[in-house]
């Protein structure tokens, strides 16, 4: 009788793609974890607003934490065993190596069931998947950073870069809007930001409460405070769907290259990997193609914004 | 590629051999349809008399046996507050016998979507690697349409391959496998004559196709026409109940969850198809709807099948063997919606003006 069996090797195919003796077909993989997840420790968790939590997690294993890098702008999938897996973008600094910082908002049956977790307990990460901000390219140029809301998560990457290599960029601009005065992220931050790093913060709520002493209306309304060189800068635009299309617009207008417009997607994921095809626009997938898309190629996707 | 000819019986003999030592699946009867037509799947086969080999087409595609409905992606067991996780990229082998070459063709987009690129699936692999094909020709259906997209005939992805010539099957050998298992029985070298007979046999195939869809250019036209009340002509019949995407033999779109053990000692996650036409397929958390409406949702389906692999990968992703044409509860057929897309019977619904050729 003939065997039919084809044996993988039995190590892990995504764990060590160092390894002397992997099938080819994995030297494409330039990640170590897709299946298997990164094990994490919960070492902090800050409650940012009602909403919203900030979770910082180190990776158990001394090996994996010194495998472990990312890029401003990606992202990671989140597992918490039992419930499922959501695309967390990551908002501490590439540079931190003990730990990475997740901000994330009580939204779904993940999250919610996240919002009940204490410190000290475990969860895994995959990744890190994705596009990345060209924060390279951006040196010698002024930056023009946009959030709106949660937007702010995915950009505190970058603004971490910036701090961390404030020398290589002019002038750089940090326009961020909310709700309301309580839904600023990381407020404790803002004079960090300002004093040290010389970022010029502007701010703007759409309901101002009692105590609100900055401007009030739609985050377009702060690109009527700054002048910016629009041809020597590059913009970086985060928040909910409907914020794209008026922001870009205004950049657009301002005379921002579009090759030099910078927007972070968000669609739902399953897998990361560009399999499950969920996070499907068109033709590009948001797990590997994005979730970091120029203006230029997000105006060629139909239905991207 | 190696080619030999063997008989009917002999043939019987050794699918017989190899039915009765492996797992095997091949097509069976299942059921008779309200026409009264029979219905075929690839069922387990215990000997080569299960067989049907003169089936028209499986309502399942071969796909099943590579992506299954439901995989077990990795398995947690918990311990205090620590956890464990385990993953098996393992298949038992399976021998499968009777794919078309459609299905063959669409095993053979699915290597290049889940096998290439930075990611490469090792459970599609695993599962993949340890599958024996053997494919078997036939006469096309009076509605497939797999000649205009060119997957009429296949040259790669199978171990074996049999074109039925009359008296005996044309065997183009394909694995190292195949050819040891051949060895055991009697095969000839084919003669002058059975070559002849081949191609008479191709052309006979080729030549009865009785539907035909044009898609060239089709990305470039889905591009144009993407705001085409086309799209909401067709999506108001959608029921966006994707049938279509579960019978289609290159769909692979899935979703994941978990589950926790009854015992809650251990959960595990899980690999599920879905279907790009179901309602919550691009709903974020938050209950944000990229794509709220049922054209959207269509239209999406066709993008991806015939213009956003098409784009990546230089090919159509739809092999052409309108199962899910047949499939559709509401009649919602690929070559009707391509061909209003190409404004073949009507005048342009935008503009109103005459179809370009009856100007």
């Amino acid at each position: 009788m003939h065997d039919l069996r084809f044996t993988i090797p039995r190590q892990d195919l995504n764990r060590e793609a160092f390894a002397s003796s992997v099938p080819d077909f994995n030297l494409k993989s330039d990640l170590m974890k897709t299946d298997m997840g990164y094990k994490c420790r919960i070492t902090n968790i800050v409650s940012l607003t009602e909403q919203e939590k900030l979770f910082r997690l180190r990776i158990v294993d001394p090996e994996e934490r010194r495998i472990f890098r990312f890029k401003p702008g990606q992202f990671i999938m989140l597992e918490l065993p039992g419930f499922g897996d959501v695309p967390i973008s990551i908002s501490s600094a590439s540079s931190n190596h003990e730990f990475i910082e997740l901000c994330i908002r009580k939204a779904g049956h993940v999250t919610s069931a996240l919002f009940r977790i204490d410190t000290g307990m475990h969860v895994a990460i995959r990744g890190p998947f994705g596009s990345s901000f060209p924060m390279d390219e951006m040196a010698g140029h002024h930056a023009l950073l946009i959030a709106g809301g949660l937007g702010i998560a995915p950009l505190r990457a970058p603004l971490f870069w910036i701090n961390e290599h404030r020398d290589r960029f002019r002038d750089v601009h940090l326009l961020y809007g909310a709700k309301e005065p309580s839904q600023l992220l990381f407020s404790y931050q803002f004079d960090e930001w300002k004093t040290i790093s010389h970022i010029r913060l502007h701010t703007i709520v759409e309901h101002a409460d009692a105590e609100w002493k900055g401007s009030t209306g739609m985050i377009t309304e702060l690109f009527r405070d700054i002048t910016i060189d629009a041809k020597n800068t590059y913009a970086i635009v985060c928040g909910p769907p409907v914020m794209f299309k008026f922001v870009c617009s205004c950049l657009d207008r301002l005379g921002i290259p579009m090759n030099r417009m910078f927007v972070s997607l968000e669609r739902r994921m399953h897998c990361g990997m560009g399999k499950c095809c969920r996070c499907m626009v068109g033709s590009t997938f948001t797990c590997i193609d994005g979730p970091v898309f120029d203006y230029w190629s997000v105006m060629n996707l139909k239905e991207a914004i | 590629m190696i080619y030999k000819v063997i008989s009917k019986s002999e043939f019987r003999k050794f699918i017989d051999a190899l039915v009765r030592q492996n797992t095997s699946f091949g097509p069976r009867q299942v059921d008779r349809n309200t026409a009264d037509e029979p219905i075929y799947q690839f069922m387990p086969v215990s000997s080569v008399d299960d067989i049907e080999f003169d089936y028209t087409l499986t309502t399942s595609s071969a796909k099943h046996f590579f992506l299954p409905f439901r995989d077990q992606l990795s398995r947690f067991s918990f311990q205090n507050s620590d956890f464990e996780q385990h993953v098996a990229y393992e298949a038992d082998p399976v021998v499968l016998i009777g794919l078309r070459p459609c299905d063959i063709s669409a095993l053979n987009i699915l290597d290049d979507v889940l096998l290439n690129g930075r990611y490469p699936s090792p459970y599609y692999l695993a599962k993949r690697k340890n599958t024996f094909v053997i494919g078997m020709d036939h006469l096309p259906l009076p509605d497939c349409f797999c000649k205009s997209l060119a997957h009429h005939t296949v040259s790669t992805g199978f171990n074996l391959f049999c074109s039925d010539i009359g008296e005996k099957y044309y065997l183009s050998i394909n694995s190292s496998k195949a050819f040891t298992y051949l060895e055991e029985f009697q095969t000839e070298e084919p003669s002058c004559e059975d070559n002849c007979l081949m191609t008479r046999r191709r052309k006979l195939i080729s030549e009865s196709f009785r539907t035909e869809v044009d898609v060239t250019s089709l990305p470039s036209i889905l591009d144009i026409e993407f705001e085409s009340p086309v799209w909401d002509k067709w999506g108001a019949k959608c029921l966006n109940c994707g049938t279509c995407a579960m019978v289609c033999p290159t769909c692979y779109c899935y979703s994941v969850d978990e589950h926790f053990d009854i015992d809650l000692k251990g959960a595990s996650r899980n690999r599920q198809l879905y279907s790009c036409n179901l309602v919550d397929f691009a709903v974020v958390a938050g209950g944000h709807n990229f794509r709220p409406k049922n054209g959207d949702r269509l239209k999406y389906r066709y993008y991806h099948q015939h213009r956003g692999f098409a784009e990546n990968a230089n090919q159509q992703i739809c092999v052409g063997c309108n199962r899910c044409g047949r499939a559709c509860l509401t009649g919602i057929n690929p070559k009707a919606v391509i061909n209003d897309l190409r404004m073949e019977k009507e005048s342009c619904m935008t503009c109103v003006s005459p179809s370009p050729d009856r100007t």
